[in-house]
């Protein structure tokens, strides 16, 4: 079984996002039976499609049909982009603190920055069990996010959790911090920056619940 | 476009009358989704304030508050990202109790909660009166986790979570409407699950 998923969709008439935007997916069973779930595009704006993200979830309704039944060709139904909070506007300074799929509005945010020849702008951290199991995980080294693994070491840096040393080296006043994961790891990262100083109101969080299944 | 998804069979098919359309039971647990970091406030600080177009703006301490007549909700909440809970109980003081103190001016028609972090949310105010609302500080007999809002949030169960206020510290009675935090942000104005108005246009 994948782990996760990448969804290259087509759009016919779409509007197009802003990095930090989400998507919702919608089935529809034969008996009008439906489930729907939001996930994050990973795509800049201005990409001819919208890439979603899905991690595979073993008991997930919505996440299983999307990583093992989905083909090329097949139709679904979505509805987006969704949410104007959680986003960014390509000029501020950010700085993007994500935990495993909660780094996929990054790649919009930073493949967005890319584009325009801004990646000075970002400062990103990301947190992962293993390697393997980041997300993007070459295109965030690329860009020299922070990565932290919690399972495994990653060159000079040993297993552990994201510190709050480490986000200390990476604010700056004024910048906006973005913070997405798991319910744990936004609360975890969320209080980490308020203790390094940063103020609330900078803080931007989007936690992922059993709703991503 | 909303016909069948091809090979989409979905999950169990026993639904639960309960549950609203595009719902699911979430069981024991309860997500937390704030857009925010978790403030940290102390019942000693708390106050619940009643203004806008009322006869009397009011305030109440933490003791205060807890001295008005007790209320209580049994039932189900139902989150927009689409869990439901089911026989939560809640207790704290009915807004109806705050505002038969404030008395609404005739000309009061919404109302928007404002939480300690200066998150809003909007509501017609006859779905905040009538004994379908409260502001809650006990959950299942115990003081409500600051993560859910603790010390005191709001509690309006029949409509989308995210009009329940966490942290709330003040009501504002309204003329006309103002649309509140998720609201400006593509969600929908009033958020009744059971007709499934997650999202604007729903």
């Amino acid at each position: 079984m994948p782990r996760s998923v990448v969804l290259r969709l087509d759009v016919a008439d779409r509007v197009e996002h802003l990095p930090g935007q989400h998507y919702v997916v919608r089935l529809t069973a034969d008996d009008g039976y439906r489930a729907q779930r939001s996930y994050s595009v990973a795509s800049a704006p201005g990409d001819p499609q919208i890439e979603l993200f899905v991690e595979r979830l073993d008991d997930g309704e919505v996440s299983t049909y999307l990583a093992d039944v989905v083909a090329p060709g097949d139709t679904l139904e979505v509805r987006g982009p969704i949410g104007g909070w959680f986003v960014w506007d390509g000029t501020a300074p950010a700085l993007l603190v994500g935990g495993g799929s909660g780094v996929v509005p990054f790649l919009a945010m930073l493949r967005d920055a890319r584009r325009h020849g801004r990646t000075d702008l970002l400062r990103i951290a990301v947190s992962s069990r293993t390697l393997v199991e980041l997300p993007y995980a070459m295109e965030l080294m690329d860009a020299e996010a922070l990565i932290v693994l919690t399972r495994e070491p990653y060159g000079d840096r040993v297993a552990s959790r994201l510190m709050a040393d480490e986000l200390r080296a990476l604010w700056e006043p004024g910048c906006t911090a973005y913070v997405c994961g798991s319910e744990r790891f936004a609360e975890g990262a969320s209080q980490l920056l308020v203790d390094v100083g940063v103020p609330a109101a900078d803080i931007r969080v989007e936690r992922f619940g059993p709703s991503g299944a | 476009m909303s016909g069948p998804t091809r090979g989409f069979l979905g999950r169990r098919r026993e639904r639960d009358a309960r549950l609203p359309p595009g719902q699911y039971d979430v069981g024991a647990d309860w997500p937390v989704l704030t857009a925010e970091p978790t403030p940290r406030i102390s019942p000693e600080t708390w106050s619940i304030t009643v203004d806008g177009k009322v006869a009397e703006p009011t305030t109440w301490s933490w003791d205060e508050a807890h001295r008005l007549p007790s209320s209580e909700y049994r039932g189900a909440i139902h989150c927009v990202t689409t869990w439901s809970k089911f026989d939560t109980h809640f207790a704290g003081v009915s807004v109806d109790t705050l505002l038969e103190a404030a008395r609404p001016t005739a000309d009061a028609h919404f109302v928007v909660a404002t939480s300690k972090t200066g998150y809003t949310t909007n509501l017609p105010l006859e779905d905040v009166t009538g004994g379908k609302a409260w502001i809650v500080w006990e959950f299942g007999g115990e003081p409500l986790p600051i993560e859910h809002g603790g010390p005191v949030r709001m509690l309006v169960p029949h409509l989308y979570f995210w009009k329940s206020a966490k942290w709330v510290t003040r009501l504002t009675l309204l003329t006309r409407d103002q649309p509140g935090f998720w609201e400006q942000n593509g969600y929908h104005d009033r958020g009744d699950p059971w007709r499934e108005q997650r999202y604007q246009g729903d």
